[in-house]
């Protein structure tokens, strides 16, 4: 194995960019929840990034790279990150098997902690963590092997996901709607105002999330090369088209371009081109992210019609434009459009889907009938942040009361 | 003496404590507050959900004047606050029975 220096030190430093996007979806989506209950959504943001980086680190990361046990699922050569000087099954990597396994963490890490959007407003702490370690083992790595791994069955098959639009954004999308069935609405909701408390956090969250992202598709080259460079160009472009296309279709919807919808169509653009950016010229990924953008409007109107409550629109965002990008790369992709791509995108995004949704449907109610996943009533009118943390995210200097003891 | 309490535009509040103290008030207390007369809320959009906010922001603005002076008090308040718009707002007055100043005891209208 030929371990190439610049590589490595851009997968590495891609590594460090795609951690950063939790922190940034800690205040995109704490922004948007009531001020009584941002810090409940950041603090699951954290805990995610820590139960999930060691879970990947122990169980998770062979299961999903480890040697094949036929095309399902990793063996557990790699548990506890063992046997780290060996090379990956069926990967030509030209950097240090650690780096590779540091860097999908960081997969592992922002695709759980997405989920925390569908439990916003109700989910207990606890609770979710324990949800968090099994879901990154019964639901993800078996995903990420299905797709990346070479010896997977999707990618056997010929499936194109060149950064995870289908083991992040579909897998995440359809687990989220399990976990927001499960949960069930937030009291209150749709009838009560339940308005972001502060669209500045949101704003900053979503810049931080656009910037990382650039390690998560332009690193997902695994080489610092021609393919990261595509990956990175088309990266921008769609975000930038999905902005437009998301303020586009507001404006024509209910007469106003906002600002959640512009943070809210940058994400939805980076989503779509996620599976797509090292497979399409410029061109496409300007189509693909507009897509996006239009997506998530429609997905997230979807919502509100059918009265679901993914309380901050993981399904909407991550799921349909996940999907979206998924599959038109069978009619974009530069090489190798065609019928047969469509229907092999297709698969892996029903499978993925199909196996996300139900496992996480068990995985939830079974946590919900047992220790509960959803806070008491009183907590929930109270607000998490004090009632289950004894913290509250904002002290103007107003009358409070005296410290005890 | 009288307490005067005006909720006004909180765009409007300088204009109003200048005018205030250009009759020479002395002291003022003001509050940020919400609530809606006739002019109703207004409504935002999250993602395409439209939310009717009912309770808009506003100043209140308290303040206790001698029986002699509360007329021109109010008129000069409602001048200042006034846009002609809806929504401008309202000011009351109050009989108090008793005022005393904390620092010195002193009682009734030498306390203001």
């Amino acid at each position: 194995m030929h371990v190439d220096a610049g590589d490595t030190a851009w997968v590495l430093g891609s590594a460090a960019l795609v951690l950063f996007m939790t922190p940034g979806l800690a205040l995109f989506y704490g922004g948007m929840v009531r001020s009584k209950n941002v810090l409940a959504m950041m603090v699951q943001n954290l805990g995610a990034i820590a139960v999930v980086s060691v879970v990947w680190a122990l169980l998770a990361y062979t299961l999903a790279f480890g040697p094949d046990a036929g095309g399902f699922i990793g063996g557990l050569r790699f548990a506890g990150l063992g046997h780290p000087a060996a090379a990956l099954p069926g990967m030509n990597l030209h950097v240090p098997p650690l780096a590779f396994a540091a860097f999908q963490m960081m997969f592992a890490v922002i695709t759980c902690a997405l989920l925390t959007g569908a439990g916003a407003d109700r989910m207990r702490f606890g609770p979710f963590l324990v949800f968090a370690a099994v879901w990154t083992v019964v639901v993800y790595a078996p995903v990420a092997h299905w797709v990346f791994s070479p010896h997977g069955w999707l990618f056997r098959r010929g499936v194109l996901d060149f950064a995870g639009g289908n083991v992040v954004e579909v897998d995440s999308g359809a687990s989220a709607l399990a976990l927001a069935l499960v949960l069930g609405r937030r009291r209150g909701w749709p009838r009560e105002v339940m308005a972001p408390h502060s669209l500045p956090l949101t704003v900053i969250g979503a810049g931080i999330l656009w910037f990382g992202w650039f390690g998560f598709n332009a690193g997902s080259a695994l080489g610092a090369n021609a393919l990261a460079a595509k990956a990175l160009v088309d990266t921008q472009l769609a975000a930038c088209t999905g902005l437009l296309g998301w303020l586009v279709m507001e404006r024509l919807r209910t007469g106003h371009a906002t600002t959640l919808g512009a943070a809210s169509g940058a994400v939805a653009g980076l989503v779509a081109i996620t599976p797509a950016c090292g497979f399409v010229d410029p061109w496409a990924a300007l189509v693909i992210g507009a897509l996006g953008g239009v997506t998530g409007v429609l997905a997230v109107a979807l919502k509100n019609r059918l009265r679901y409550d993914d309380s901050l629109d993981v399904v909407g965002v991550h799921g349909a434009c996940g999907a979206v990008g998924t599959v038109s790369i069978g009619v974009l992709a530069s090489q190798g459009a065609g019928v047969h791509l469509l229907g092999v995108q297709a698969l892996a995004v029903l499978a993925t889907a199909a196996w996300a949704f139900g496992l996480t449907w068990l995985l939830a109610t079974l946590i919900h009938r047992t220790v509960g996943l959803r806070a008491s009533a009183e907590a929930e009118v109270e607000g998490l942040d004090t009632a289950i943390h004894a913290e509250s995210a904002y002290d103007f200097g107003n009358v409070r009361a005296g410290r005890l003891g | 003496m009288k307490l005067v309490t005006a909720v006004v535009k909180p765009f409007k509040l300088d204009d109003v404590k200048q005018a205030l103290h250009d009759l020479g008030v002395a002291g003022m207390t003001v509050a940020e507050v919400h609530g809606h007369g006739r002019q109703r809320g207004h409504s935002e959009v999250y993602r395409g959900a439209e939310y009717v906010v009912d309770f808009v922001p506003k100043v209140r603005l308290e303040v206790v004047v001698d029986d002699a002076t509360v007329t021109t008090v109010v008129d000069a308040i409602v001048d200042a606050a006034r846009t002609g718009q809806i929504g401008d707002g309202k000011v009351w007055v109050t009989a108090v029975e008793e005022l005393v100043r904390i620092r010195t005891g002193e009682r009734g209208p030498d306390a203001l």
